[in-house]
């Protein structure tokens, strides 16, 4: 008796405490009205210094942060003023003038200065400092040498402050893309008292970019940070460009695991996701007014193939491994219609460039290279290793181009799964066969792919060497006066690459996100970038109807 | 009593410094290192981290730098997370663990302990069946299927509690406290019903209904010290595991706990992180079966005996 009563006392309380936790307004709902904007952001970033973190939700905080001297317009993905409110560039391209707008201020009100970005670039440089992205500076002259300790003498480095609102870049050569790279964190200015105030320049780890120590320059500051639950951003009242922000603040959820995520957005706590998981996309598609949106984004899946051991040292099996891939049965059946099949290396219209497309899925023809290597109908096949790092969406590509191989050239490959580290090291040390790879672009050119294959390139990573590739996209596209001329280099580079076919292109990846039906200003574009200056909420919109 | 704890302590030294050796060593000893990633650096970059972490000095070197920042009680900066050192992360991440584990262990023991009682009382009936039925169902079922199946519930269906988060959002710690604590919930219980038994076939507990006490004070009063002897020398363990295994149920509910970091430190060889992480739950595993063991000596008069204190 006495345990009956105790039952019925727990059930009551636990449906009691149930229900009053229930109802209350959404984090979606309230930041409509109050211009929040809820973001999903994937992990928590390592730290928000600018020149010492690398990743993705690093950039996206930074870069609401931060701004640089010139910015993208995330429509057209074109330079438009940051920092700088005009630029000129001389005659022969070398010399890159950036006047800095006046009312460009810290966010402690000091007036932002060219020498800020003099020493800022000596600190992103200065090897002690170990800038993983250092490199994002070398077009500037002996940067390169500077940060590889060769020069200690930062004056001869091309980067000067003539007065206080004019900085001169002085160029190796002409680098088209050069005034892209000022909207990459890497080049960002940080306000040196504050640094110095906390450590030296050279110095990875001190406290200056905690909430109670930041100086930043963008559209908004760091109003708390707590570690793996959410960072949040309000609006600068110093920016120069203020009265065009139109949100209020911006908080940041490290949304680690996808599956989550997609559920926080489901009950209106987020508005955007970093992610969607691949199971959900077909529902998402198939629903009236989705929240879902996808875009190309300029990076590439690829496979690596090792040039150097057997049996992919062999041009013809190369060709017919790659020959036998139905990319378009891949992007269908796999991977639900996310990807683009891809032919080359640089994706498809990176900044007006198409990549030559020189092969297709042709079955008959791989058959017969695979005859002409010595292997016909896969006779006295030694076996293949694929190598690629652990992960759900890998394996499932990598089986289905194993069960391609099988169907079409009817030979074996296996499959090895690493360990993201151990897979890197594998990578590096060359000790593969055929590796799955990935390139997201840092900045949209074709450059920042074709550079890859340069040779003993630090990603080339397949024994590939072509001194007249080496020669077009070092020497010769920088020598081009048009795009049209430097786009047909890049073309003939390409052409070179996939002749020898060092790798197997797999894919175009796209954007994936959930965004709530009140955000506005947030347009796709194939950098996936976004600039906070122009979101804001629509106030009576309601959120997103969850399915399943 | 006093002589018992400090020789348990004292023999924790060697098995601590044995925890810290191997770690040092295994993690070192993984391919790949803390400052590779997918865009490699420059040889010269890549010495210049090396340098800043101290990484460059010779294996044995590192290692008694280690144990000196050690002894003072700093387990150095991390390598993931630039700016921050593991102390701070782990005095972040800590407490929002060890909360979530005093809850789990909370739900385990109340759920359990009831239905080991519940189901001991009248072995080999329904009342026996379903709650043990139920406990293997609790064993069998991992956390990252019982999560998202509740959230799907009570989160998306009925709408009755958030789905994420941990004290963000009123009520957004039960869902999570129940999934750690199920499992271990369902050893509680069997453990419990097993304790229970046993006590409840003794004599004393005849002589009590002969004299006729009623049920409940036979239960509560004669039989629940004994029979949750064995419940309580599993609450030390218990409770270190649900400190270290706290990982998945963190991930699933975004929880900005310990396991999160302890797990992806091992992922992005944060080498520093991995030792401070595995020093610090291993210093906690050691104190908690310490405290069980004392608990136990304390619930049971036979063993009380063999430290001759009383």
């Amino acid at each position: 008796m006495q345990f009956r009563a105790l039952y019925l006392f727990c059930l009551v309380t636990a449906v009691t405490t149930l229900v009053a936790c229930g109802g209350g307004e959404s984090n979606v709902a309230q930041g409509n009205r109050e211009g929040i904007f809820h973001y999903g952001n994937g992990s928590e970033p390592q730290g928000l210094d600018p020149h010492v973190v690398t990743g993705v939700p690093e950039n996206h905080i930074i870069r609401a942060l931060f701004e640089g001297l010139a910015v993208k317009n995330p429509y057209t993905l074109e330079p438009e003023p940051g920092v700088a409110k005009s630029w000129d560039i001389s005659e022969d391209g070398r010399i890159v003038t950036f006047h800095i707008n006046p009312d460009a201020k810290w966010s402690n009100g000091e007036p932002m200065t060219a020498h800020d970005y003099v020493w800022s670039w000596q600190r992103l440089l200065s090897p002690a400092l170990g800038g993983e992205y250092s490199y994002m500076l070398y077009p500037v002259q002996n940067a390169q040498a500077f940060n590889k300790g060769e020069i200690t003498d930062f004056s001869e480095v091309g980067a000067k402050a003539l007065d206080d609102l004019t900085l001169q870049v002085t160029l190796d050569e002409r680098t088209p893309y050069f005034i892209q790279l000022m909207d990459h964190y890497s080049t960002f200015a940080v306000h040196r008292p504050t640094l110095e105030k906390f450590g030296k320049a050279t110095d990875r780890y001190t406290p200056w970019t905690r909430v109670e120590n930041m100086v930043s320059n963008g559209a908004f500051n760091l109003k708390s940070w707590q570690l793996n639950r959410r960072i949040e951003l309000e609006k600068s009242d110093t920016y120069w460009d203020r009265d065009k922000v139109r949100l209020n603040g911006i908080v940041y959820y490290p949304t680690e695991n996808v599956v989550s995520e997609e559920r926080m957005f489901r009950v209106g706590q987020l508005h955007y996701t970093a992610s969607v998981p691949l199971g959900k996309i077909p529902v998402y598609q198939e629903m009236e007014d989705s929240p879902y949106v996808q875009a190309p984004y300029l990076g590439t899946y690829y496979y690596l193939l090792n040039t150097e051991v057997p049996p992919t040292d062999n041009l013809k099996v190369r060709q017919a491994l790659s020959l036998a891939v139905d990319r378009d049965s891949l992007s269908k059946n796999v991977l639900k219609g996310t990807v683009i099949g891809a032919y080359s290396i640089t994706p498809p219209d990176t900044l007006g460039y198409f990549p030559p497309k020189l092969f297709d899925y042709d079955p008959e023809r791989a058959r017969q290279l695979l005859a002409e290597a010595g292997y016909p109908n896969g006779e006295g096949w030694p076996g293949l290793e694929l190598t690629y790092n652990t992960s759900e969406d890998h394996r499932k590509i990598a089986v289905a181009l194993q069960q391609m191989w099988k169907d079409v050239l009817n030979i074996e490959v296996a499959l090895i799964n690493q360990e993201w580290k151990v897979y890197l090291d594998s990578i590096t040390q060359m000790n593969f066969q055929i590796a799955r790879r990935g390139w997201i672009g840092d900045y949209v050119d074709p450059n920042n792919f074709l550079d890859l294959f340069l040779t003993g390139g630090g990603n080339n990573n397949t024994g590939f060497a072509d001194p007249r590739y080496d020669e077009l996209v070092l020497r010769k596209a920088p020598q081009a006066t048009t795009k049209a001329e430097r786009f047909a280099v890049f073309e003939e580079a390409e052409t070179l690459l996939m002749e020898q076919m060092p790798i197997i292109p797999v894919f175009t990846y796209t954007s994936k996100h959930l965004v709530q039906p009140s955000v506005r200003g947030l347009p796709s574009n194939l950098m996936d970038s976004i600039n906070m200056k122009y979101v804001w909420l629509e106030q009576d919109q309601p959120a997103a109807e969850a399915s399943d | 009593m006093f002589r018992f704890i400090s020789m348990r302590l004292l023999q924790a030294i060697p098995v601590i410094l044995v925890v810290i050796t191997a770690t040092f060593f295994l993690v070192r000893a993984a391919p790949g290192g803390p400052f590779d990633s997918e865009k490699p650096v420059t040889r010269e970059v890549k010495a210049a981290l090396e340098a800043q972490y101290k990484l460059d000095l010779p294996m044995f070197q590192q290692y008694t730098a280690y144990l000196g920042d050690l002894a003072r009680g700093d387990l150095g900066p991390s390598f993931k997370y630039p700016g921050r050192s593991v102390n701070e992360l782990i005095a972040a991440g800590f407490p929002v663990t060890a909360e979530l584990g005093f809850y789990a262990l909370l739900v385990a023991l109340s759920i359990g302990g009831l239905a080991g009682i519940i189901a001991a009382l009248r072995p080999n009936t329904a009342q026996d069946y379903i709650p043990m039925s139920a406990a293997m169902i609790g064993i069998c079922m991992p956390s990252f299927l019982l999560g998202p199946l509740l959230v799907l519930v009570f989160g998306i269906y009925l709408d009755w509690l958030p789905v994420s988060g941990w004290g963000d959002i009123p009520g957004d710690k039960i869902l999570p406290s129940i999934t750690l604590g199920a499992g271990y919930a369902a050893y509680i219980a069997r453990l419990g019903r097993a304790g229970m038994l046993e006590v409840l076939s003794q004599d004393y507990i005849r002589t009590a209904r002969a004299k006729g006490l009623p049920e409940w004070q036979v239960v509560v009063k004669h039989s629940l010290r004994g029979g949750l002897i064995p419940v309580v020398a599993f609450l030390g363990p218990a409770f270190a595991g649900l400190l270290s295994g706290s990982f998945v149920v963190e991930t699933i509910f975004q929880i900005p706990g310990l396991g999160r970091f302890y797990v992806q430190a091992a992922f992005n060889r944060d080498y520093t992180m991995i030792l401070g992480t595995t020093v610090f739950l291993s210093v906690l595993i050691v104190l908690f079966n310490l405290l069980s063991d004392v608990l136990a000596a304390w619930m049971n008069p036979r063993l009380r005996a063999q430290f001759g204190d009383n």
